[in-house]
């Protein structure tokens, strides 16, 4: 276990939680070492961070998670409070660029000269220099709206133009800004402007309670409510000490299948509908409409929002509640079976399916990418299946996994993975173990820490915690796997036709509010 | 094909009552006449303009486009441009970053218009509130005609709301 971490030099500390983690310490100067090895070790880059340590008499640190086959290192670089800076690490792990970047504007911790230092979050609301994440600077704060001036690339030569979209998208989308630079119809380079949504969720943690912040985690990004509940409550866990009964860590399992069906039976419609096939639209959001009546009905919620906190869950799942379950699970799944025969003998779906907004295995292991898209470009990742803690382990969850990477293994992985969480929801609920399903959460001490890391539908959420007194949150980063598959989105667009565009960005269907944060 | 018939014939018609206007749900008096409003209630068109939500309200948003809630039947769809739009369905705390482009989606809006807020944080901030990034409730940024509650409002709360904000009758 931590003899992996011995070979890198490190002196790492396992960190008390349900998923293994370790934390270390890694001064600034061998932060290049650590990362080099680390990738040659096969280990990727789950999120980058960083937090403002002098009320604690101290200055900056930046912060990396790791995931390492043996588990997740949290490795924290002191930084001084005069001079903040580190050696950026884009060249090693292409993810990190935005997520340095956003650390420069929030905390203004910055990469050295070399690492590319455009602004990321911060558009007009705060002026250079302005670092809002930083405890000296209120949350109430208020500053005089100014001009973005973003730095775009420019393409040049001759029969090219320029295609600028959004923020305000045409559909009910969230908002973000596409540059497309296009010869004909094709696409020669796109270029993403995202944070428009920054509504300062991580400083609005530092004003919460442990128990308040359960409800703003859920709220990261509503549609991957109960995986980012799942994590602040692992986090929770981990920092106070509290173990949470087998009976609710099963309900989560359950919890957290169901987000991941109904997320899939809603873009397995939408991407119908975006190659023209609205009959699968309206099929599949019947089906999705159903289940999340479902929802409401056994859970109290149609998103399952606020159904996983602090030490367990809200509601018990009876026995008769529980077969209902199973049984309406059983119709979706006939359902599904039929329209997925349908989908894959439908020339003109397939047409525009294949070939599609391709990412290549090799693409996708040099960028990162993650979650169901990267199962759907040949990394078999899941962390349900890595690290089979309570609840997967007796149920031996399967990986789907496909390597073409185009828009039809994204389709195929999203049905091979409605089918493997139906299973599995019905395997949890017909072992259901007896017991209690919430235990008291115990006090945490000042400057705990805690980890939470979850399989949501759309890759691994992370959640860093570190307490303050008083039951209070110091600091808070909530990570979605979107932060890594944005720039794939790029790539994946090179050399399609521009009205191709919106089926490709459907079958990614990334996270904005959970990356604006 | 045979298939795709086959499904359609065995699912039906799923569609659902509409629900009636709430009078409740007003933030402000109608100000639109009859007639206006006459033409609105059988062609209602809508932007959506997501002002820096969760995202948890869109997914409400969409799934009011379910068979279920048969839009369209009402005469209510929705279009890709503020300039083809009579009313704004906006969602969100107004994130500072968002305030301009809402702004002006709400200026590019015809008038006669309207505006639905959705959401707790539409209507109050909700958990985000008013901070150095976000504006707080939509009524701070633009007037808001029908303020619907809800985390997430259900669709039939949303299409609720809509209906009232084209209904004559006071608060």
């Amino acid at each position: 276990m931590s003899k992996a971490f011995k070979e890198l030099g490190l002196e790492a500390t396992p960190l008390a939680g349900a998923m293994p983690a370790f934390c270390a310490s890694v001064p600034a100067a061998e932060l290049r070492g650590l990362c080099e090895q680390a990738r040659a070790r096969k280990a990727r880059l789950v999120a980058l961070w960083g937090s403002d340590e002098t009320e604690r008499r101290a200055g900056y640190a930046l912060h990396l998670a790791l995931g390492f086959p043996s588990g997740l290192l949290w490795a924290s670089v002191p930084l001084s409070r005069e001079d903040p800076h580190y050696p950026g690490i884009a060249d090693i792990y292409p993810s990190a660029n935005r997520m340095q970047r956003a650390t420069a504007d929030l905390l203004g911790i910055l990469p050295s000269a070399d690492a590319d230092r455009r602004k990321w979050l911060r558009h007009g609301a705060w002026p250079e220099g302005v670092f809002p994440l930083r405890k000296s600077v209120e949350s109430a704060a208020r500053f005089a709206p100014g001009p973005d001036n973003y730095p775009f690339v420019r393409v040049e030569g001759e029969g090219v133009h320029e295609i600028p979209v959004g923020p305000v998208h045409a559909g009910t989308i969230e908002p973000g800004h596409f540059r497309f630079s296009i010869v004909g119809e094709k696409i020669l380079r796109l270029e993403e402007r995202l944070g428009y949504k920054h509504k300062g969720i991580e400083k609005r943690f530092e004003q919460m309670t442990l128990e308040q912040g359960a409800k703003l985690a859920g709220r990261v990004s509503g549609d991957s409510t109960v995986a980012y509940a799942w994590a602040y409550a692992m986090a929770v866990e981990g920092a106070t000490g509290t173990e949470p009964p087998r009976r609710a860590l099963a309900l989560r399992g359950i919890l957290l299948e169901l987000e991941r069906i109904a997320n899939h039976l809603g873009d397995l419609g939408y991407l119908g509908n975006d190659v023209s096939l609205s009959f699968g639209f309206f099929q599949f959001w019947r089906l999705k409409e159903d289940l999340l009546r479902t929802h409401a009905q056994l859970f109290g919620h149609r998103y399952l929002m606020d159904a996983i906190v602090p030490g367990g869950v809200t509601r018990d799942l009876p026995r008769a509640a529980g077969e209902s379950l199973t049984a309406h699970l059983e119709r979706i799944e006939r359902e599904v079976a039929t329209l997925k025969s349908i989908y894959d003998e439908h020339a003109g779906a397939q047409d525009r399916f294949i070939m599609t907004g391709q990412v290549t295995p090799e693409l996708a292991e040099r960028m990162g990418l993650t979650g169901l898209a990267a199962r759907a470009s040949g990394i078999a990742r899941d962390l349900r299946v890595d690290y089979p803690i309570p609840p997967w382990q007796q149920f031996d969850p399967r990986t789907a996994s496909h390597t073409r990477g185009d828009v039809a293994a994204r389709v195929a992985v999203r049905f091979d993975e409605v089918f493997e969480s139906m299973r599995l929801v019905q395997a949890l609920v017909q072992k259901l173990p007896p017991g209690d399903i919430r235990a008291p959460v115990a006090a945490a001490a000042a400057g705990a820490r805690g980890l939470g890391w979850i399989e949501g539908w759309r890759g691994e959420v992370l959640i860093a915690l570190e307490t303050a007194g008083s039951n209070r949150i110091h600091r808070l980063h909530p990570h979605d796997p979107s932060w890594q598959n944005w720039p794939l989105l790029e790539h994946a667009v090179h050399g399609n036709i521009v009205p191709d565009f919106p089926l490709i960005n459907k079958s990614f269907n990334l996270s904005y509010s959970g990356t604006d944060l | 094909m045979y298939q795709i018939l086959k499904q359609i014939v065995k699912t039906g018609i799923v569609t659902e009552p509409a629900p009636l206007p709430d009078a409740a749900l007003r933030a402000l008096e109608q100000r639109l006449g009859q007639v206006i409003l006459g033409h609105f209630g059988r062609a209602l068109a809508i932007r959506h303009v997501d002002a820096g939500s969760c995202n948890g309200c869109e997914l409400e948003i969409h799934a009011m486009n379910s068979p279920f809630y048969n839009l369209e039947g009402l005469g209510i769809k929705f279009v890709a441009s503020p300039r083809h739009a009579d009313m704004l369905l906006v969602t969100g705390p107004v994130s500072r970053n968002m305030e301009t482009a809402l702004r002006r989606a709400w200026e590019a809006t015809p008038d006669p218009k309207l505006v639905v807020a959705i959401g707790d944080c539409g209507c109050t901030g909700g958990i985000f509130g008013e901070s150095y990034a976000s504006c707080g409730r939509v009524s701070n940024v633009i007037p808001v005609d029908v303020a619907v509650p809800g985390c997430p409002p259900t669709p039939v709360a949303i299409l609720q709301g809509i209906l009232t904000a084209i209904t004559p009758g006071r608060r």
